[in-house]
């Protein structure tokens, strides 16, 4: 083929050009300038962006990866070339999946409450209130606290044996809760302190959502007769599939990567003695920082940021799946 | 949604890899070596410290003593802080300070790397230092990193009222001849006093007496040539053994982890009565049993001696101004002005000669009734053993056995035996 595409005379443009008209041409080129222009500027005016996370988010993203095919000190630096063998090691590894267990109990338990209590909120935000501005930033307050102030506040309250919570129980007659031995317990109180923070700040997204809602729909359901919670259901929460679906991806980005609190929910940080709270950030961290191996470090960065991949993407497909049978009533 | 978190998360590893990068290209300093002139050329030298080193007064006499100097002077709040920067700038190449700061327990990791830092060994400075203090800075070939400043001599303190209240001797001299000199002898005053039946316990917390018993070991978890003896060394299994023995079999400990919400708030009320106290640890308990009275310290230490915590002037071998930098390092290490950053912070110190001096000597706390804290920690520093070897791993193992002592004796969700084959899965993954 490409022999006879050699034989071929080039194209016609040769001959065109022959009569050497530079008018034409320039005319060619400012046309053609305008074309780039209008395709290409709204690229250039959005670029900004792209060039920033291409330096601070992929470029991190891609060196990471090859940091995790070497022996990398955190000191030392980077080492022999091993493929694989980080990966390798690292999934097999008790503790990793320890971590990738614990990371996934603290996503639901803090992501599941978030999102349903944060659309009741915005529901009662969104009902005819006085001062309605002064509970609008109430709800955000917990938001501008310093994830490590929650922490070292709520670790007070959650203290085995002179806790608050737990003194408070006691009034009750229940046992106290054995908050940093037990797993559960420690991932309940953990889950509690993101929950604090985030519920407050989804209210306000989903508030926003809500007013977006025409109130002729809900004039509408009033007249069909339907009271207060079955609107909620019927007319609210459909209409904020859109909005859910955002949350609800965000909210598994943040779950998954979260460090702060369970990293201050003890004075050594290392997820407890048993490792009950230990998070896979905490595992990279533990790895990176504690035993400075970078490369183990990186590769489990990777395996996380697969997780999380793979994590929102079931999610995105689940909640589209909800919005279609909802949409075609 | 989390973005703002996920941005700063994203941008922070950014920035570290960045920094990383950047070390691939570090070029070779083009410096004056340790050994060259000092005090004529004009030169600005940066110190970098954490916490409080009590050298306010003194920089600003040495710019006077040496007027070519200028010092800027870098703070950092915590430890934790100083030693992220550090090991940061380290892999960078660039940024460091003139002089470092670092911390005892950082030097094992520090000590990999020798050629980071200026080896300097002086004739000027030798015999300065209590010799563990020295001994631990410096490399198997003789490459010392860096000058001592202050020092953590231990000594046990206690609480009189709880030792009077189940009938035993309570005034320092009677309680340091009660506690002996070994580790039986302190389990065996433990017994007795709980078998008074007063209800707190004899020792705060087991991972803490680990730290105090495991610090008298010659080498627990590394040999020189770096293979990890942790799983077999009889050493380290007894003396774990004898700790979660005084912990359990014999109640001795509250149950506390050392530097969570409930220890400190075992101060207030009052879950034991003794604990190991270096020098700086009196401030954290007097801080923490604030209104309790009762507090006081015995001139004694379990096993000999211990030290915890300390620091060291570095010189890092990036920085442009080295020689400078080690004669104001060199200064600022004398015996002379140690004692006026003892008596600006109470950092104590860790010069011979400093030991000696009537201001140190002098010295009293108020709130441990009065006791010469000074004399006491001085010799507390005399009796500190040789210094135990520490290499690259120790601090993982250590955090991993910490761990398993805390299973057994705060979680109380493992037996011993449980908790050490855990101990030996976590040695195995590093």
């Amino acid at each position: 083929m490409s022999v006879t595409d050699r034989v071929r005379p080039q194209g016609p443009s040769l001959d065109e050009e022959k009569p050497g008209n530079r008018d034409v041409r320039r005319l060619a080129f400012s046309q053609q300038v305008s074309k780039w222009d209008v395709k290409l500027s709204p690229y250039l005016y959005i670029s900004p962006f792209f060039l920033l996370f291409a330096l601070t988010g992929l470029f991190p993203l891609l060196y990471t990866g090859w940091v995790s095919l070497h022996n990398w000190n955190l000191i030392g630096g980077q080492g022999k070339f091993i493929g694989f063998e980080n990966f390798g090691f690292v999934l097999g590894q008790p503790y990793f999946w320890n971590a990738v267990g614990n990371t996934l109990s603290i996503f639901l338990l803090s992501s599941v409450p978030q999102v349903v209590l944060a659309l009741l909120i915005a529901a009662v935000l969104d009902a005819n209130l006085r001062a309605k501005t002064f509970w609008r930033m109430g709800v955000l307050v917990p938001f501008v606290v310093a994830p490590v102030a929650v922490g070292l506040i709520f670790n007070n309250l959650f203290a085995d044996q002179f806790g608050l919570v737990n003194e408070f129980l006691g009034l009750l007659g229940l046992d106290p809760v054995r908050w940093h031995s037990d797993q559960l317990a420690s991932h309940l109180a953990i889950a509690t302190m993101v929950n604090f923070r985030w519920i407050g700040y989804n209210a306000l997204i989903f508030l926003a959502a809500m007013q977006a809602i025409p109130r002729d729909v809900f004039e509408a359901a009033t007249i069909d007769g339907a009271g207060r919670v079955r609107q909620f259901l019927s007319v609210t929460v459909p209409m904020l599939r859109p909005t859910v679906i955002f949350v609800a991806i965000t909210s598994t980005i943040g779950g998954l990567q979260i460090f702060d609190e369970p990293r201050v929910f003890d004075q050594s940080g290392l997820g407890g003695a048993d490792r009950q709270w230990q998070t896979l950030t905490m595992y990279i961290w533990e790895l990176g920082w504690g035993q400075r191996n970078f490369g183990r470090a990186s590769a489990v960065a990777w395996l996380l940021f697969l997780m999380i991949v793979l994590i929102a993407l079931v999610n995105f497909l689940l909640t589209r799946r909800i919005a279609n049978q909802g949409g075609r009533k | 949604m989390k973005f703002p978190r996920k941005l700063a998360a994203l941008s922070a590893s950014a920035a570290c890899l960045a920094l990383a990068l950047s070390g691939c290209g570090a070029d070779a300093p083009t410096s004056a070596g340790p050994t060259g002139e000092t005090g004529k050329e004009p030169v600005t030298l940066s110190l970098a410290t954490f916490n409080e080193f009590g050298y306010e007064d003194l920089l600003k006499e040495y710019q006077t003593l040496n007027p070519n100097v200028t010092i800027q002077h870098k703070k950092a709040a915590t430890t934790n802080e100083a030693r992220d920067n550090l090991t940061t700038r380290l892999a960078a190449g660039s940024g460091l300070s003139d002089i470092e700061a670092i911390e005892v327990d950082w030097l094992s990791e520090l000590k990999e790397y020798p050629d980071q830092f200026v080896d300097l060994k002086d004739p000027a400075v030798e015999g300065r230092w209590l010799e563990w203090k020295t001994e631990a800075a410096t490399t198997q070939d003789g490459h010392l990193i860096g000058y001592g400043t202050d020092s953590g001599p231990e000594a046990v303190c206690y609480n009189a009222a709880l030792l009077e209240a189940a009938g035993m001797p309570s005034d320092r001299e009677s309680v340091a001849k009660m506690l002996g000199t070994t580790w039986d002898s302190y389990f065996d005053a433990g017994k007795k006093f709980v078998a008074a039946g007063t209800g707190p316990a004899w020792f705060d917390s087991a991972g803490a007496i680990y730290q105090g018993m495991s610090n008298q070991m010659s080498k627990a978890y590394e040999n020189e040539d770096g293979t990890v003896i942790a799983a077999d060394n009889p050493e380290v299994k007894e003396v774990y053994t004898k700790v979660l023995n005084a912990s359990t079999k014999d109640n001795l400990s509250a149950h506390l982890g050392q530097w969570s919400n409930d220890w400190v708030a075992g101060f207030q009320s009052q879950k034991f009565a003794t604990t190991l106290c270096p020098g700086w640890m009196l401030g954290v308990i007097e801080g923490n049993a604030a209104g309790v009275k009762g507090w006081d310290v015995a001139n004694v230490f379990p096993g000999g001696g211990g030290n915890w915590g300390g620091s060291y002037l570095t010189v890092p071998s990036q920085g442009k101004n080295q020689a400078e930098a080690k004669k104001l390092a060199a200064w600022l290490t004398a015996p002379e002005q140690q004692i006026k950053a003892f008596t600006a912070k109470g950092t104590f110190p860790s010069q011979v000669e400093a030991l000696t001096s009537e201001e140190l000597l002098g010295q009293t706390n108020a709130f441990f009734n009065n006791a010469p804290t000074g004399k006491i920690f001085a010799e507390r520093a005399k009796a500190v053993g040789d210094s135990p070897f520490k290499g690259p791993k120790f601090f993982a193992i250590n955090d991993a056995m910490q761990q398993a002592l805390t299973r057994v004796d705060v979680d109380k969700s493992d037996d011993a035996e449980a908790s050490w084959a855990k101990f030996l899965t976590a040695v195995k993954s590093l």
